[in-house]
């Protein structure tokens, strides 16, 4: 019997070692597309295999080295690794499915690069689910932003460079300038950059100098795309779709909210940012991107776009889970991660879909197609219900578990923005269904007969369709899983 | 038995092998020479530091002749440690040398070229082992008159220009430095290093010291190229032949920085240099202003040779940083930013060197779609690049980590966030090349070809290197923590 020291080990090296494969298989399409797949199943499985332990309360820790001097690369398995190291190892696998179906489709070019950066990606967004300090994860945090140049850049055209410049520069800068001074400031202060429960801050600063180390960290994690440094976001919209959906659901975004939780739960503290008056800026910041970029989704007619920002706006739902610091607030938006994992990945694998098919890019193009592509427009309602937070989907539990921290805390402010925004979505997702459904054609001709994108489109994004479904219905083991976190507060 | 003569062979291996270079005229005797002596040399080094690391300080008195009045050759921690960083990338770069030197020299220059690349060598690993103020100085000459042939040996008719002007400036140094060595002379009646230390601090508060001190802090400046006397360098290593410029960027500069270190902390003491004089809050300035003035200025070079160049003034920058923070974590991050660079940009400058073998050229727009053309010689230029910003798991990380740390704790704010800024330029000027090599169509008809193996290995070998002391930390981190510890506690 293999113990879970091995299985981390393993979940991390998979995917690079599928990375190689794949690189080795350069010019066989079927299969650097089958050991991708092979590989992303294994993942799964390891993955899996660390789910006992977690819901045991186990937890697992390797160190691998000694970096510097009382400072290792270490790895340690807690709830809320678990469960981001679940979200996206089983993306990988229906965003693989997706991605063979988009790219033969579209026939684009550099595939083999293209799944070769995938597999990387994932694998250090795994380094970031389950590192067990500070470092480990940066090193998997930075090792992710350049993983993922090549695939935003991907068509190599004067914009695609231009995004991908805005992109790199971006997710570098924040995480160099801010993170890395947050982190040596951190280390200088106490001596050590571990995950502890309650966190390493306790009476080693206070006031101001609290509040300035909560800003270098919050900001620093640019993937979390606080305002004002989510512009890499919508530049990172012109990479292929199933990128979009890599960065937007599977790693990129969700190992930015992720750092922000661990930070706020494991290096901070949620008692002493609590008791901390210098730290409650970071909720209003997060309401305010919450609501702003809401508004900007609303105008934009580029499909990808509105999304791009429905997911800055989403982003800052976890941001202020955490920034309430209270126990229900870290649970509502760690399960946040997971709710807006399955529901944006849903919105982009739909909007693929539609540009295979169709070619249509804006939202104004999108009139009548309904009829012509009815599996894609079911799943990108429920994908829009839950990211709304309608029930029976999951994105409802996420918004419920906010709302009661806020409520509990008596922050009335927060409870509105929550509610405002859920308005928000509403306005700017569900026209695009009614369209979709209830409106003609602009050029009047009949739309006859389904014409749907290739099915290895259109089954991955039915699946996770009913992800969002099933999530409703198994938010307590969710809940149950997580719920360690909320142990360790008081 | 020969144990006990290492420190002098260490010096004499090279010195003795260089005329046979411009003996011998066929070039592979040549060649062989040269690469067989500087392997020994590189030996010998490994063999210094072990010595050093196992026993203390190995004092060698040439001609037997007992200090202060013969010459010594000290070895300790911290010159044992730049002798390894010399003599490595010297045996490196020598190994890539062969086809690169035969493709980008005028013919039958190539014995003059090993010749002087000898001579260059055995200088700067002189300048790092004698023990002797004076002799530091000769070994600077003899180091500095090659360079100049190394650098002039260009097929650009600049590199004439280039290297007259580095002559010019060189020769103020050098006689600066010299200046500085006779006036504490003159005040204390000593040459020998240790010696020196002992008498200056007995001397006291006196204005010969002080104007000594002032002459040889500006006259190893111009040799270290700090800004703002850093304006040989560029033209120096842009026209150079690309083995010079590999050479040269990563240890000439690296040697100038140790000799002021050891004049600052050893000769005069880190309490004269950095309470009674206050040289941070000159020097300090100067090195911000380096770091940001030569990112700035690299960040506009359309010549990549000439980009690393000024990427190597601003890094250069560091180091005085890490020197001005006197204090043993500064210290460190600042030695270990001379050695960790001395592997970036011997790895970033070969790497170039591979382009100019096929190309011909390194100019920005000749690079277009290299990425698919060079594939090997490029990812080398990736890693070198990503270490140069100061990348997690690379090598440039960790001096960063160090310089950062050192002014944390001096509650140097504004210091760590310059140095973080900084990096941040490096970031555009390291992608601007990326973004051409990867992300522009290669130009009609262009050939995938590479480089050839014997050129393609160090500088794969260097950019490893740049992985390696990146994740095992332990002796690179160990060594330069012994050297600050040790340097700051001399006095």
């Amino acid at each position: 019997m293999m113990g879970a020291e091995v299985f981390m080990l393993l979940a991390i090296a998979i995917p690079f070692v599928t990375s190689a494969l794949v690189g080795m298989s350069d010019g066989k399409p079927n299969q650097r597309e089958t050991v991708t797949l092979v590989g992303a199943c294994i993942t799964f499985g390891v993955v899996l295999n660390l789910l006992p332990g977690a819901m045991s309360g186990v937890r697992t820790s390797i160190s691998l080295l000694e970096f510097l001097p009382g400072l290792s690369l270490r790895l340690e398995l807690e709830p809320l690794g678990m469960m981001f190291a679940l979200i996206a190892s089983f993306l990988w696998i229906v965003s693989s499915i997706y991605s063979i179906g988009y790219m033969r489709g579209k026939k684009e070019g550099h595939q083999t690069r293209f799944f070769m950066c995938f597999a990387i990606a994932i694998g250090s967004a795994m380094t970031v689910a389950l590192a067990g300090n500070m470092l480990t994860l940066f090193i998997g945090y930075e090792v992710l932003s350049l993983s993922t140049y090549p695939l935003v850049a991907h068509h190599q055209d004067a914009e695609a460079r231009k995004g991908g410049r805005i992109y790199l520069g971006y997710l570098l800068s924040t995480s160099i300038g801010l993170l890395l001074l947050g982190m040596i400031w951190t280390w200088q202060l106490t001596g050590t950059l571990e995950f502890k429960p309650g966190g390493i801050m306790e009476g080693r600063v206070e006031g101001a100098a609290a509040g300035l180390l909560l800003v270098l960290y919050m900001f620093g994690i640019g993937k979390a795309a606080l305002m004002p440094f989510h512009r890499w976001l919508p530049a990172a919209m012109v990479a292929p779709t199933p990128v979009s959906a890599l960065l937007h659901a599977v790693a990129v975004v969700k190992a930015g909210v992720f750092s922000v939780m661990k930070v706020v739960v494991y290096i901070f503290g949620i008692d002493f940012l609590g008791a901390t008056e210098e730290a409650s800026w970071l909720g209003y910041v997060a309401a305010g991107t919450l609501l702003l970029a809401s508004l900007i989704a609303m105008q934009a007619d580029n499909l990808k776009r509105r999304l791009a920002y429905s997911t800055v706006s989403q982003l800052s739902y976890v941001t202020l889970g955490a920034a309430m610091f209270h126990p229900l607030g870290v649970i509502g938006g760690a399960m946040h991660i997971a709710m807006h994992a399955f529901g944006k990945i849903t919105l982009f694998f739909c909007a693929g879909a539609i540009y295979v098919a169709t070619g249509k890019v804006n939202v104004s193009q999108l009139d009548g197609l309904g009829k012509a592509m009815p599996f894609t427009f079911l799943a990108f309602f429920i994908g829009a219900c839950s990211v709304i937070g309608l029930p029976p989907l999951g994105g409802m539990w996420s918004k419920y578990y906010l709302s009661l921290a806020a409520a509990d805390n008596g922050q009335l402010v927060f409870i509105a923005a929550l509610m405002i925004s859920s308005v928000l979505n509403v306005a700017y997702l569900m026209p695009i269904v009614a369209r979709g459904f209830f409106k003609r054609s602009e050029d009047g001709e009949a739309v006859e007969g389904i014409k749907e994108a290739p099915v290895f489109c259109v089954i991955p994004l039915c699946v996770s369709a009913l992800g969002c479904i099933a999530l409703f219905f198994y938010a307590d083991d969710l809940y149950q899983l997580l719920v360690p976190l909320a142990g360790e507060f008081k | 038995m020969i144990a006990s003569h290492l420190p002098a062979l260490q010096i004499i291996i090279p010195l003795l092998c260089a005329p046979f270079c411009l003996l011998l005229r066929w070039n592979w005797y040549v060649y062989g020479v040269a690469l067989v002596a500087s392997w020994a040399a590189f030996a010998v080094s490994i063999a210094l530091l072990d010595a050093v690391l196992a026993g203390g300080p190995i004092s060698y008195r040439l001609g037997g002749w007992a200090p202060p009045w013969g010459i010594e050759y000290v070895v300790d921690s911290v010159n044992a440690y730049v002798l390894l960083i010399v003599s490595a990338i010297g045996a490196l770069v020598i190994t890539f040398g062969k086809q690169s030197v035969e493709r980008e020299l005028p013919l039958g220059k190539d014995g003059l070229f090993y010749t002087s690349y000898l001579l260059c060598l055995a200088g700067l690993l002189g300048v790092t082992i004698t023990g002797d103020a004076f002799n530091v100085f000769v070994f600077l000459e003899i180091s500095s008159l090659s360079s100049y042939i190394l650098i002039s040996l260009g097929r650009q008719p600049m590199a004439l220009t280039a290297a007259y002007r580095y002559l010019v400036l060189g020769t103020i140094g050098a006689t600066f430095y010299l200046i500085g060595v006779g006036l504490l002379y003159q005040a204390t009646g000593t040459l020998n290093i240790a010696d020196l230390a002992v008498r200056v601090a007995e001397v006291g508060e006196s204005r010969s010291v002080r104007v000594a001190f002032g002459f040889m802090t500006v006259g190893l400046g111009i040799k270290l190229a700090l800004f703002p006397l850093h304006i040989w360098l560029p033209n120096a290593y842009a026209y150079a032949p690309s083995v010079s410029s590999a050479f040269l960027a990563a240890t000439a500069t690296k040697v100038s920085v140790y000799v002021l270190v050891r004049v600052f902390f050893t000769i005069f003491g880190p309490v004269y240099s950095f309470e009674t004089m206050p040289l941070d809050i000159v020097l300090l300035p100067l090195a911000v202003a380096a770091m940001f003035v030569g990112s700035l200025i690299a960040i506009f070079q359309v010549d990549v040779k000439r980009m690393l160049a000024y990427s190597s003034v601003a890094q250069i920058g560091y180091m005085i940083v890490g020197i001005c923070l006197a204090s043993v974590i500064g210290l460190t991050g600042g030695l270990l930013h001379l050695f960790n660079h001395a592997l970036m940009k011997g790895a970033l400058f070969l790497a170039m060197g591979c382009v100019v073998y096929r190309l011909g050229s390194v100019m920005l727009d000749d690079l277009s779609g290299l990425g698919q053309r060079m594939p090997w010689t490029m990812a080398a230029f990736v890693i070198g690049g990503l270490s140069l910003i100061g990348i997690p798991l690379t090598a440039g990380f960790v001096s960063k980590w160090y310089l950062i740390l050192g002014a944390l704790d001096k509650d140097w704010w504004w210091l760590a966030a310059l140095i973080l800024l900084s990096s941040l330029l490096a970031i555009i000027y390291v992608w601007r090349i990326i973004e051409v090599a990867y992300l522009r169509p290669a130009p009609e008809g262009a050939q995938r070809g590479e480089a050839p193996l014997s050129l393609l290995v160090p500088t794969w070998v260097l950019a490893l290197a740049n992985i390696y002391f990146g994740i095992d930390t332990r002796v690179s981190v160990g060594v330069a923590e012994t050297a600050a510890t040790f340097l700051m506690g001399s006095k």
